[in-house]
């Protein structure tokens, strides 16, 4: 293997550094400061922040990218960006509190900042899915990184052949953004299939996991642009389904979790075989990533 | 003979009959009766004899079990393409759960005692229905296993 | 190789063992804090140095799996020993940093200060091993300073800051370790003719006297031997630079151990391989192969307030893969099995280091074969996942160097 042995002085441009930067204009690691304009509870562990930059600038951001969010000296935490790419005068970040540092954040109040770095990583290519009919598989708090790719598939419908959403959460109760579901549920343009892992009482949707959502089909599988996002081991199986469907691995994608403590790629903590998952993701195409996807704690 | 007929097309465009031959099907359909359920309505009981097998053609319904504090608890939902009632055709024929139509549900329900004698005289005919239900079974085990994980959770997958 | 800096090693000087001292006079005369090395506490560190006599003259390293010691060596060399237990990333990539200071503002925040805001330290970096300067190359892609970097990265501020304003004193390697393997990695032991990133190269010649021959191999290299004292030193002759030459070779020669050439493939294709468990059964996952390490870079970031809960602090602290925590996200830790851990370290080393970053993460320093303490040794780790018994390092006890045995 020829680059075994390549010594990196065999390129000795790479050693000499290129002009020094502005001092502390581009600092990666300095956040900028957000205004908490709502704060909405979605479930009940569940919120939503509404989030307007104090410097007056937006953020723009493509959908599938995610911010590092920081409470005022008790940390940071990366999370997905949930609202809608067209409107980046708003800032919507949706999480759960699991964490110090989202449990603190669910405690803020409207009125108080928060500092955000980003947006950061890879995104899912709605372009690439022109033509195709567009499934979007999502689970648990999974629906979250999706919603900004659901609205700009929507905003741009006429470029995609069907839409699908299929969401699989715990329980009736567990349902995110439930409002929106039914909205685009009662459009004639796309369908939107809810099951959950369990259910009592008044609940008359499917029961069962969201795999068996993608055995029902609806889409030409040859034809499909499948996006993926939820925990790990839902997303494997999903993936499993969608190729006993016939869709091609090269046609879909998937958003990784791994621990971030810088998201621009020097902190090392978020490696997923070669990948730096805050840069080279959090989005993978599934064909570039399936031979190191089922190798156990990697 | 017309209502045999008529069964034998549902059967026959049924996914779990997908590529049964024209005989077979007949010798299915000689079992089988169109059912319909209106929505809450039950369509067996958790621990009754288990003596049909439903096709589903049409409509939802849901497996469930009865937990005190909880009322129902739905297990899974089927609906057409779906097939319902395996207990009919394992020992000791006895169904597991309850069966509660969610919405108008239509079936072909085949007796279970006469697809049993059936596949005692043609060990052939058993084969070949029976390893659609073992696979039928192995979706079903493999799906509840994923529930079983309670992946949603934050702690999801670790038991 | 023929020497293609013609015009440099023209103005390559010949100094005596006290003309060290008007180099690192220079140095400090142009403003940097010079580190080298110097013994501390039985073992070679990379401190402040004021002059050649803080240097460890006569003394050298013994090290094999799990073992490092010094002992004396006649000769008086001022640079013979291999790698020393700590890496120069600590000058470059400090084990801990402020990254940014805030103040409570009521309902918010307001950032007073952050790391790319203060000046760095200039740094003159004297005796660097060429293993180290190749480990410098490799972090200066991680931090991105390379114009091959990822475009998504920008520069780090604070490795920038240290590594631009640093001056690089070269060494070609004069001993090697039996830990040593950076011949078989293409990195050493002679610093590569084009200097390999530094600003003066050097080499000490003990044999026929003892004497430094330093060649420049920047601009600024040019112009701080251009700025020693009228008199220090004399122009290079042929025998001197002959007797420079020879020293990387016998070191070369000294070389014993070797890692497998085709260790990326070797470790991406066996990833499921069982040798990782009886790996992990003996690693500790003490984290010590990653603190020595000369690339390992892997930090965490660390918010925290002060008592009155008014001041915040941002701190990067120097993290391993080996922690438990390392891969923590909401639920759990991805890597619980030491294997896991042992696996993620010497797989980004040998095999998605090259899918990064188009090179080997390790440099074949030795160093975390000497002080993991149960004697890990990836190269050994290596040719057992390629099914082979590592007879190429069976002699790994004897001692390399060309002076004698243990």
């Amino acid at each position: 293997m020829a680059e075994a042995s390549t010594h990196p002085a065999a390129n000795p441009a790479a050693l000499r550094a290129p002009e020094p930067p502005a001092r502390g204009a581009a600092d990666p690691m300095r956040p900028r400061r957000f205004r908490i304009a709502r704060l909405r509870r979605e479930l009940a562990d569940t919120f939503t922040l509404e989030l307007e930059p104090l410097d007056g600038a937006g953020m723009h951001f493509k959908p599938g990218q995610f911010n590092m969010l920081y409470v005022f000296g008790v940390g940071e935490v990366p999370i997905s960006i949930s609202g809608d790419p067209a409107d980046p005068s708003v800032l919507v970040h949706t999480t759960r509190a699991v964490g110090t540092v989202t449990n603190a954040m669910n405690r803020l109040k409207a009125g108080q900042s928060i500092g955000i770095r980003g947006p950061f990583g890879t995104h899912w290519p709605a372009e690439a899915a022109h033509g195709d009919d567009v499934l979007i598989v999502a689970g648990g708090i999974g629906l979250a990184p999706l919603r900004p790719l659901i609205h700009t598939v929507l905003a741009e419908r006429d470029r995609f052949g069907k839409v699908l959403i299929l969401y699989g959460a715990r329980t009736p109760e567990d349902i995110l953004f439930t409002r929106e579901l039914k909205a685009w549920r009662g459009r004639f343009d796309m369908s939107v299939h809810v099951t959950v892992d369990r259910a009592t009482g008044a609940w008359n949707g499917h029961v069962g996991v969201v795999t068996r959502l993608i055995k029902m089909g609806g889409f030409d599988p040859g034809n499909t642009s499948a996006f993926v996002c939820g925990p790990e081991a839902m997303m494997r199986f999903c993936l499993t389904a969608l190729a006993e469907k016939g869709v091609r691995e090269e046609r879909m994608f998937i958003s990784m979790e791994r621990n971030m403590k810088c998201a621009v790629g020097v902190c090392g903590h978020c490696q997923w075989g070669g990948h730096f998952v805050c840069r080279d993701g959090p989005v993978f195409r599934f064909d570039k990533v399936a031979d190191i996807f089922r190798v156990w704690e990697l | 003979m017309v209502q045999v007929e008529g069964l034998e097309t549902l059967l026959e465009n049924h996914p779990f009959f997908e590529g049964f031959d024209a005989d077979t099907l007949a010798l299915l359909a000689g079992c089988g009766v169109n059912e319909r359920f209106g929505p809450g309505d039950y369509v067996f009981h958790e621990g009754s004899d288990a003596d049909k097998v439903y096709i589903v053609r049409h409509g939802t319904v849901s497996i469930e079990a009865k937990v005190p504090g909880l009322d129902r608890v739905s297990l899974q939902t089927l609906q057409e393409d779906d097939v319902l009632g395996w207990s009919s055709l394992v020992t000791p024929y006895r169904y597991t759960f309850d069966a509660r139509a969610v919405s108008l549900l239509r079936v072909v329900s085949l007796d279970a005692a006469c697809l049993r004698k059936k596949f005692e005289a043609d060990h052939e005919l058993g084969y070949l229905v029976l390893n659609r239900v073992v696979a039928m079974m192995a979706e079903r085990l493999q799906a509840a296993r994923l529930q079983m994980l309670d992946l949603y959770q934050p702690k999801g997958g670790q038991m | 190789m023929s020497d293609p800096a013609t015009p440099q090693s023209a103005r390559a000087v010949m100094l005596d063992v006290p003309g060290l001292d008007a180099l690192i006079a220079a140095l400090a005369g142009a403003g940097f804090t010079v580190i080298g090395p110097r013994l501390r506490e039985q073992a070679i560190v990379l401190e402040p140095i004021e002059g050649r006599a803080d240097l460890p003259a006569g003394w050298r390293d013994v090290q094999s799996p799990g073992h490092y010691r010094l002992e004396e060596r006649a000769d008086g060399a001022l640079f013979g020993f291999a790698s020393p237990p700590h890496a120069w990333k600590r000058h470059l990539h400090p084990p801990e940093v402020r990254l940014m200071r805030a103040r409570s503002t009521g309902s918010g925040f307001e950032v007073t200060d952050s790391a790319g805001d203060h000046a760095p330290p200039r740094l003159a970096l004297l005796g660097v091993k060429p293993c180290d300067l190749a480990a410098i190359a490799a972090q200066d892609q991680v931090f991105g300073l390379t114009p091959d970097a990822p475009e998504a990265s920008r520069p780090d501020p604070t490795y920038a800051g240290r590594r631009r304003a640093a001056f690089i004193v070269a060494l070609d390697c004069g001993h090697a370790a039996a830990t040593c393997f950076c011949d078989s990695m293409g990195t050493g032991p002679a610093v590569p003719a084009d200097g390999g990133g530094a600003d003066l190269v050097m080499s000490e010649i003990v044999e026929g006297g003892h004497r430094f021959l330093v060649r420049p191999a920047s601009p600024a290299g040019a112009r701080l031997l251009d700025s020693l004292p009228e008199g220090t030193g004399r122009p290079p002759e042929a025998a001197d630079r002959a007797a420079a030459a020879a020293v990387p070779e016998a070191t070369r020669a000294a070389q014993r151990r070797r890692l497998d050439p085709d260790h990326r493939r070797i470790v991406a294709d066996n990833l499921d391989h069982p040798h990782w468990s009886r790996v992990g059964e003996r690693c500790l996952a003490c984290a010590n192969c990653t603190m020595v390490c000369p690339t390992c870079f892997c930090a965490t970031v660390e918010d925290s307030t002060d008592l009155t809960g008014d001041i915040a602090e941002r701190w990067r602290r120097w993290d391993s893969c080996f922690t438990m925590d390392f891969s923590y996200i909401h639920g759990g830790s991805i890597r619980i099995e030491t294997a896991s851990r042992y696996r993620q370290w010497m797989s980004h080393k040998l095999s998605s280091w090259y899918e990064q970053f188009g090179r080997s993460g390790c440099t074949g320093c030795g160093r975390c074969i000497a002080w993991c303490p149960v004697g890990i040794d990836l190269t050994e780790e290596t040719a057992r996942l390629a099914g082979r018994a590592p007879a190429q390092n069976a002699a790994k006890q004897d001692s390399a160097t060309p002076t004698g045995g243990e």
